[in-house]
This record gives structure tokens, sequence and C-alpha cells, in this order.
């Protein structure tokens, strides 16, 4: 179920839409905000609320990067593995974090708190190789300078 | 339409400018590989196979690459397919489309009939090069009919733009992103939509298989086939029945451009295991007296004892069936003479269908054939459940409803072919479809306006909405404000529509609601020639049936209780669908003889003293006449094992050993044909609807075996080493071979699309005389009714009146695609989806009368079931399932009291 909040607010994004399925990008948002992932049964009760059925629904879900359909930890790193951060390292990147975090693509760590999921591209090239932790960019990317940044997010 | 001077490799060609480029090459006969394009489903430009070279000027040398899909034909082009750039680009990219599709054809249900393996072939990629692990996926259980197997898919979107965009479903969807594209539900489940079945022809691989056909797997190349027609609804849409070792081992459509195109209802597809079902009678069966168990005879016995019967000085009536063959029916009617003969319907059904046609013979307005639908851009349906008693009609409707959107996309000059723009121009606006229904149906969502109300209700409205098109209707007394509005809107968008479309049917069991539709098309018509009617019928012969009798099933009763009959021959048929089960059983004890021609064991089977095993459609020939009145021939597909014999034959031997009548003198079916044109001048096209039994082209038969069929010489090498003859087939055109013609045969004789280098069902491409178009030569099949055109039509007058308010409900019969039609329920995969009996009331007439969802009640005194709650149903109305096995006859007309049983 839907909490009272989270209708309100994704009722609020209603407002001046066309129609209820073309706001349902933002209602996911709003609800992962909330619960931190999409459970398969939150997914049925937004797209029940959007009059969508949960195949439409989950139809977008899956195509975004952004959208979790599994829970994460308190921190999710998206390593960027567009052309220009492969030809400037991301390949070192990716080894070094899944060494220091001990897992691997889609997996989170057992304490909890990181998540390593792979972005097409975060627009960033300027400042390949770049990830992202949560909504914080991070660019220029050395071994070194990934260790200070973990540390900062433990 | 104008036409464009193309040149393609150098050679100059003629087309209609505006089009599609790839479909211009296809009609013109190249072969240009393709996947996401389907001649139904247009184009969207996503899997790049269809790539060709376009020059600017002939002084153009290099030329560039362009998808042929995406490119419309102008005048001047110059186009190359077989420039060597544009080859290596098309194997190239269909080595890309194969990087994870699996190596493993020869256990897929698509080898041989796979178009992924057609077009790898065509463009030559033989050599894998990528050294990589193949992505994988688990499958999903998607129910009785479709079979999944994700691995193989290469992303072509195919199916949910059939599944979604053409068909309306909802349930199934692309998920992921990148190369883990995944292509099915967001859980494992059923399909819903009642197309689904088409998946399987519309894959252009083996993701989407034939689920049912796995149980009894056959290749193409080794399936014998003929062309067919659908038993399983009035419709009549052309199948491709395919048997192998005496068993029907799966449906394909058989493309019609005037009727069916290019998809089938998953009734039609998989309602075909009846054929097969244990419940067939294969040898004949008599019983020496009433309550003892049936025994079997010799079929030699039988003929005697059937014409023994028949010459017992008895008085014999006879009961046809609107699910038998026009030649079938004939045979019975001259076996008994024509004042004995019954249709073998409801007598109230007969009246409805009588009134049908002659509606579409009186009056100006053709009946639209069921392939026009679609070009129609207003459509009124008034009381009929299409979708459950016409599906492929509901499918048309859906397009045509696309039809007045897509000025935003002309607006825009955004050609109707390149579909996902055009679809995005036209965003979700609704067009004029207007549904007047006793109930909600599935077709609720898509249309722009809904009314819900009694048959009488429903009568009413339309009577004013032809009052408001033309003054010279009747006008209706005492109708509220709100409903007259609603008749406006609808008049309104009717008479302003270039083609509007009128669709109604027995469907509700009311003749007022027929009126009603032809008032509105005859209104229509004064103004707009292109006025167009459509009445559904119950079953694949029912019109056909109705030209032939005046009095059914309740007069044939009738006459054996005032002691006018004494002995009845039935012809497959189960009267306890007909009428009052009492009163069938007391009729049935009453006469001294019943014998009964069918296919199945059902209740009048087991009542019956003799019972003669017939073939079924897969296992005769013959004629039948579809809801718009086209006279369509199916063929036997295959010679039935032991007794099975053609209805008619057995008749035509017991009228020999009697030495009467003109049956004598059938020795072919031909000759029955000939007796029907010459007995009715209306069905004289009947001889028509396709070639006779000597037909030959250059001295040959049709082959119904594939040139490839395998294990002619061994298949019997269990029990003889010998090659069997094949059987003789003096009424078809066909062989029981695969020797014979082998080029295209006329188009009522295509046995399969088949051609060389295209296995699959995209060989059909090569038998139009345009891609997408109609059949070289025409499409099979032969209207028997002319609309009189020349008069001014008289309007129907009688409206229902409107009825005190009471206590009592009106009953409705509430129609099943899986459960109210006989056969298909004869199928596993089919019963597996019909719904139990209930009973279904409005929520507050419920709780008026005191009951809740799950209560036993009863209704009329004979009709038992749980309560349903369907707050889509109107109050007043209570809903009865029709013609689910073991319940009967269908309630409709007057009232009916609903009664909670206390046990």
């Amino acid at each position: 179920m839907l909490s009272e909040d989270e209708r309100m607010e994704i009722l609020k994004e209603l407002e001046g839409a066309e129609d209820a399925p073309s706001i349902a990008m933002e209602a996911l948002r709003i609800v992962q905000g909330r619960r931190g992932y999409i459970s398969d049964e939150t997914l049925c009760d937004i797209a029940a609320f959007l009059n969508m059925t949960p195949h439409e629904l989950d139809s977008l879900a899956t195509f975004y990067s952004f959208i979790f359909r599994k829970p994460v930890g308190r921190h999710v790193i998206y390593v960027c593995d567009g052309v220009t951060c492969w030809v400037m390292g991301h390949e070192s990147i990716f080894e070094h974090l899944k060494q220091r975090l001990g897992i691997n693509w889609g997996e989170t760590t057992e304490d909890g708190s990181f998540t390593l999921l792979p972005v097409s591209c975060i627009g960033a090239c300027d400042h390949a190789p770049a990830i992202m932790i949560d909504s914080t960019l991070y660019g220029d990317l050395s071994k070194e300078k990934i260790d200070e940044i973990l540390k900062e997010h433990r | 339409m104008t036409t464009a001077s193309i040149h393609i490799d150098g050679n100059a060609y003629s087309v209609t400018a505006g089009q599609s480029l790839l479909r211009a090459c296809l009609s013109l006969g190249f072969n240009v590989p393709y996947f996401c394009w389907h001649p139904a489903l247009e184009s969207v430009g996503a899997c790049r196979q269809c790539a060709v070279k376009l020059y600017r000027d002939e002084k153009d040398t290099r030329g560039r690459i362009a998808m042929s899909c995406m490119t419309p034909v102008t005048d001047g082009m110059i186009v190359s397919i077989e420039d060597p750039d544009v080859r290596k680009f098309r194997a190239r990219n269909i080595e890309w489309l194969m990087l994870n599709h699996p190596h493993d054809c020869p256990v897929c249900d698509e080898g041989g009939e796979c178009h992924l393996q057609d077009m790898t072939v065509m463009t030559g990629h033989t050599y894998r090069r990528t050294r990589f692990r193949k992505r994988t996926y688990r499958n999903q259980d998607l129910g009785p009919f479709v079979n999944h197997e994700m691995n193989r898919c290469i992303q072509c979107y195919r199916c949910v733009r059939f599944y979604r965009d053409y068909a309306h479903g909802r349930d199934l969807d692309v998920f992921g992103i990148h190369d883990s594209v995944y292509f099915g539900r967001h859980e494992d489940g059923v399909l819903q939509n009642i197309f689904a079945g088409n998946l399987v022809e519309i894959c252009p691989t083996g993701v989407f298989t034939d689920k049912t056909g796995k149980r009894h797997f056959v290749r193409k190349w080794d399936l014998q086939t003929a062309p067919s027609v659908c038993v399983h609804c009035g419709l009549g849409c052309n199948i491709i029945p395919g048997e192998r070792g005496g068993e029907l081992r799966r449906i394909r459509n058989r493309f019609n451009g005037s009727v069916n195109g290019y998809f089938l209802c998953d009734r039609g597809r998989y309602g075909y295991e009846f054929v097969n079902s244990p419940s067939r009678v294969r040898q004949p069966l008599r019983r020496d007296g009433r309550g003892e168990h049936h025994k079997p005879l010799r079929s030699e016995e039988a003929r005697a004892l059937f014409a023994d019967i028949l010459s017992r000085k008895g008085r014999v009536v006879g009961v046809g069936s609107p699910r038998a063959s026009l030649e079938a029916n004939f045979a019975l009617r001259a076996l008994v003479g024509p004042e004995h003969f019954f249709a073998g319907m409801a007598d109230t059904e007969l009246a409805l269908i009588q009134r049908q046609i002659d509606i579409m013979k009186i009056g100006p307005v053709p009946a639209i054939p069921l392939g026009k639908v679609a070009t129609c851009d207003a459509v009124l349906v008034l009381g009929e459940d299409v979708t459950n008693t016409a599906p492929i009609l509901a499918l048309n409707i859906l397009q045509a409803c696309r039809n007045a959107p897509m000025a935003r996309a002309d607006a825009l000059h955004i050609p109707r072919w390149e579909d996902r723009a055009a679809r995005e121009a036209a965003q979700q606006v609704k067009g004029p479809f207007f549904l007047i229904t006793a109930h909600d149906t599935w077709l609720d969502e898509s249309a722009e306006l809904v009314f819900k109300g009694t048959p009488d209700d429903i009568a009413r409205l339309g009577f004013v909405v032809a009052h408001f098109l033309d003054e010279d209707c009747p006008s209706v007394a005492g109708m509220d404000g709100d409903r007259t509005d609603i008749a406006r809107t609808i008049a309104r968008s009717l008479g302003q529509a270039r083609d509007p479309l009128i669709i109604s049917g027995p469907g509700t069991g009311s003749g007022y609601v027929i009126d009603a539709a032809a008032n509105i098309a005859w209104a229509l018509r004064k103004n707009n020639r292109n006025a167009r009617l459509s009445f559904t019928v119950p079953e694949c012969n029912s019109l056909g049936l109705a030209f032939m009798a005046s009095q059914a099933v309740d007069s044939a009763l009738a006459a054996v209780e005032r002691g006018a009959a004494d002995t009845l021959v039935i012809l497959e048929n189960d009267l306890f669908r007909r009428t009052d089960k009492d009163r069938i059983i007391a009729c049935l004890n009453a006469c001294k003889h019943v014998v009964l021609l069918d296919h199945l064991m059902h209740g009048t089977a087991s009542l019956a003293d003799l019972v003669l095993p017939v073939g079924t459609f897969a296992e005769t020939t013959g004629t039948l006449v579809s809801s718009e009145g086209r006279a369509q021939r199916f063929f036997q597909v295959y010679a039935p094992q032991g007794d099975i014999r053609p209805s008619w034959q057995w008749m035509r031997d017991a009228m020999t050993v009697r030495g009467t009548l003109r049956g004598a003198s059938w020795r072919y079916l031909d000759d029955i044909i000939a007796a029907i044109a010459g007995e009715f001048p209306e069905l004289q096209p009947v001889i028509d609807s396709a070639p006779p039994g000597a037909f030959r082209i250059k001295g040959l038969k049709v082959p119904r075996e594939t040139h490839r069929v395998s294990g002619r010489t061994s298949i019997h090498a269990d029990t003889t080493v010998h090659e069997p003859k094949p059987p003789d087939d003096p009424d078809s055109p066909f062989a029981f071979s695969m020797e014979g013609y082998g080029g295209k045969p006329p188009s009522s004789l295509i046995p399969r699309f088949w051609a060389p280098r295209w296995n699959s069902v995209q060989a059909l491409n090569k038998f139009q005389s345009e891609v997408g178009s109609d059949l070289v030569g025409g499409d099979p099949g032969c209207m028997v009714i002319e609309p009189n055109t020349g008069e001014e039509p008289v309007y129907r007058q009688s409206i229902p009146e409107v009825l005190a308010p009471s206590g009592s409900l009106v009953p409705v019969p509430l129609y099943h695609i899986f459960g109210s039609e006989e056969l298909s329920m004869f199928s596993s995969s089919v019963a597996g989806r019909a719904p139990c009996p209930y009973v279904a009331l409005n929520p507050r007439d419920a709780s008026r009368l005191g009951l809740s969802n799950g209560d036993e009640v009863e209704i009329a005194g004979r009709w038992r079931g749980p309560v349903v709650l369907r707050a889509g149903l109107p109050e007043g109305i209570v809903g009865v399932p029709s013609g689910l096995p073991g319940t009967g006859a269908g309630i409709t007309g007057g009232r009916v009291d609903v009664t909670k049983v206390t046990s």
C-alpha cells in the first residue's frame, strides 16, 4: 500500500500532466526516495494507482539504471562505463573498487554500506574517469582518490 | 495514388509512390531480408536488416546505405539491393543479431519455418566468429497456448508491437536495456489477450511457439495440409490445418485479404484438438433398447440399419446443423424431404438470423468483408459482444479506431506506415467508436463512448440514433435527456464519417436490436454510399443453414410431441445446447428411432439409438457460409482411419439402399453442390467458391504434402515394407501425396505458404498481388447475398416499449471466447481457460435481493450457479454465461427471478 504522503506527492505531480502513465517515472522516484528501492509489491501498488498494468510500469522501471528493483546499500556507487571513461581507465577504477569493497557488479557489501552499479554515461567526459556516489559526482579519479572518497562515506 | 518510376539495380519499375521502399521491393519480388517490419505492423526501423543503397542521381557512383523500410518511394529513385557494400552490411548486421542466438535449430519448434533461418541463409552469414559467452535468460510460463524461449530472441520488437499496439494487450512488455532486453511478462502467468497465439507467427524466430503443438510436434515440411475454414465462430477465418500420422497437429493462419488477413483468435488457433479428442466417435454405435449401453457395429451393418430405420414407414424428421457444411445439411434435407427438415438451432435464433439475411437482401447497405473493417473510420456496435462472439472482428475494429486520429499524422506529413512516428502523432486519442451493449466488454477501453442497458434499451437508443440521421425513421417516445444526447453525439459522428460501419448480431436475443442497426445503416446510406453493415452469427454455417430451413429445433420437437414424427435423424448437433433439457429427453424417448450423425460423444449422442461416425472439418470437404454471406470451401486435410465418413456419404448411401430420391445420383461432392445450386438460386455462387473435384493443373492434382515430406516409404515399415497406395480423393482437386503440381495453385487451393528460400510464414509475400493486399487471382470465397441497391428501404417501425419497473431481472447471455463454443471445449488447452458456471449480478441488485458473492442461486427454475458481482453489468440485468458445457440452452427474453438456493 502506498502511504498517504506518497499518494499526495504523486497526485501533486499529476497536476497538469496529460494522463497518469506520463508521470510514471516521477512516481517511481518519489516512492524509491522514501523506501530505497521498488519491490514487486510496491511496483504493483504504484501501477494500480497510475492505472497501468505492472507489466507496463516494470518495463519502464527496468529500463532506467537509477530505479532499483532490488534493495541497495546505504550508498550506491555508479561507475561510468561510457567510451571516454573507458579510454581514460575505467577498468582499473572498477578493479580497484571491486577489490576495496570485495563485491562485483550489482552486489552490495556485507555491512550494507555500498552497492556497485555500472552506468552508461554520466556526462562527465571532461573529468573522466568518473563515478557518482548517490547524487555526488567525482571525476579525475585515481586509486588514491577513490580510497579517500570511500573513507568519507564509511 | 500516384505511381513512381524507380530503378533497382539498373532496371526500371513502376510502383505506387509514397509507400515504403521495402514493401515496394518485396511486392516486385525482390528478396530483401527484414525482421522488425511486418506487413500488418509496418515500419519502425529497429533491426537494420533491410538496408539498400540509394543514389542521388545517375552520376552518383558511391551511393549511401539506407533502411528501405524507413524510406518512402519517390519518383526517379535509384536503388541497389545487390551492391557489394550493402550486401556486406546486411551480412554483418545478421552476424550481430545472431551473437546470442543459440545453435538449437534441430530442437527448436521453429526450425524449418524460421524467418531468422531463412534470412541468415539469404544474407550468407554462415560462420560464427564471436568467441564470447552468450547471454541466457530464464523463460516464463505464459499459459496453455504459447511457449517461451527467450534465448532465441533477436530483439526485433515485433511481439510487443503486435501484442500491445495492434491487439491492445497490456500484459506483455519489454524489460531491461542494452544487451539484456527481455520480452515477456512482469511475472509468469497466462497471457490474457485473446490474440496471443498470433505471437507464434509474428515472432520471426522460436521465442514464441505453439505450446499445444509441442505435445505432438511435426516439422512444417512433414505436415499434410489443405486450405480450410475455421469452424469455431461465424466469421469464416481461413486456416491451414496440418496433419501427420492420423492426428491433427496444429492450425496456422491462411491469409485471406477479404476475411481474416494475417491473424486468428486463440479459439480458432487452439480449438482444433477436439479432432483428436478421446470423445471422438470412431465407429458406428447402436443400443438395443433405451437405457442400454452403446455397442459398436460394423460399417455395413450400420449402413443397412440406417436404411432400414428410414424405410420402416416411420414419420421421419431431420434436424440439421449450423456447424455442418451446406452439403451435409442439404443431404439430410433431401433424405427427409424439405418439409421435414429443421434447422438445428432454436427457432428464435433462426428467426433472428433470417431477419439479418432479410436486412442484407432487401436493404441497400452491403455487408462489409471482415478484411475491410479496418478501413472504416467510425464504428457503432449495437448489442453484440464481438470480442467473444466474433473475435477477429473485434481486432479489426481496434484498427479502424486508429483511422480518425491518424489525421494528426497526415497533417504532419508522416506516412502512416512509419508506425512509431504515426502512433506518436496520434497519441492516445480515441477514434469515433461507440459501444452500446448489455454489459462491460473488453472493447470498452478503446471506445469513445459506452452505453450499457437491457436489450430493449439498446434497441431504443439505436432507433433514436437512426431518427437523428433521418427524420423518416420512426421516433422513440419517452427518451430521457441523457440518452437523447448520447444518440445525438453518435449520430453526428457517424454522419460525418467517410466510411461508417454499423455492427450488430443475434447475441442479445433481440430482433429489435437488429432492426435498429438496419435503420441506422439505411439512414446513413441516404447521404453516404460508403455506409456498411456487419452482422455476426453464432456458428460457422448458421447463415448457410438459415437459407435451407424455415423451422428449427423447437418446431421439430413439437412435431414429435404432437405425434407427427416418430423418427429423428440428427446431423452434427447436440440438441441440449438448443432448447429445454426435459423437453428434449421426453421427445427423444417418445421417438421410435433416433439416429445421430456426429463426430463427438455428447448428451444427444448418449441418447441416440444409432450413432454414425462422421468426419470433422479436417476429414471432409464442404462449404460454409460466413456471417458476411461468403461461401467458402474447406478441404479434407487427411483421410480418417476406420469407419469415419463424411455425413453426406452416410445419407447418400442410405438413400441408395432405399432406392429412392435423387441422392442415388450423387457420386461426388460436386453433384450435391450442383443440386444445392439448382434448388436454391441464391446459393448458386457456392459452385464458384472453389474449383471442382475434377480440376487439374497441367493434368495434375495439387499435392497435400510438401515435396520434402519425409518417411514416405518407411513410415509404415513396422507393419509393412510396401508403400501403401495413397487414398483416392475424387471430391477435391487435392491428392494425398507429395506428387502433383508444384507451382502456385489458384488462391482457394493454396495448401500452405512456401516459396524457394522462404520457408517461414513470410513466404506469403510471394502469393499476394502486392505485399499486404489480396492474393494473386483474388481472395477466395464468393458472396451469396447481394444487397438491393435499387430501392429505398422501408424503415423498421416496431420499437420496444419501456417495461414498468419490477423486482424481476432481464436475463442477458454472457459469451466467453473460451467456453461458449461447443467444439473448442473438447480441446484441453481451450477448456482450461473457460470459466465455471456462474450468475452475474450488479452489486446493487444483489444487495437488494439479499445476495452476496458466491451465494448459490437459481434462475427460471433451471439455471444454477454461484453469484458473481459485476459492477460493469447495469442494474436490472442478470448475466448468464452462454454455452458452457452441461449448462444447456441459454436464457433470453422476458424477465426472470433470481432466488437463493438453500440447501
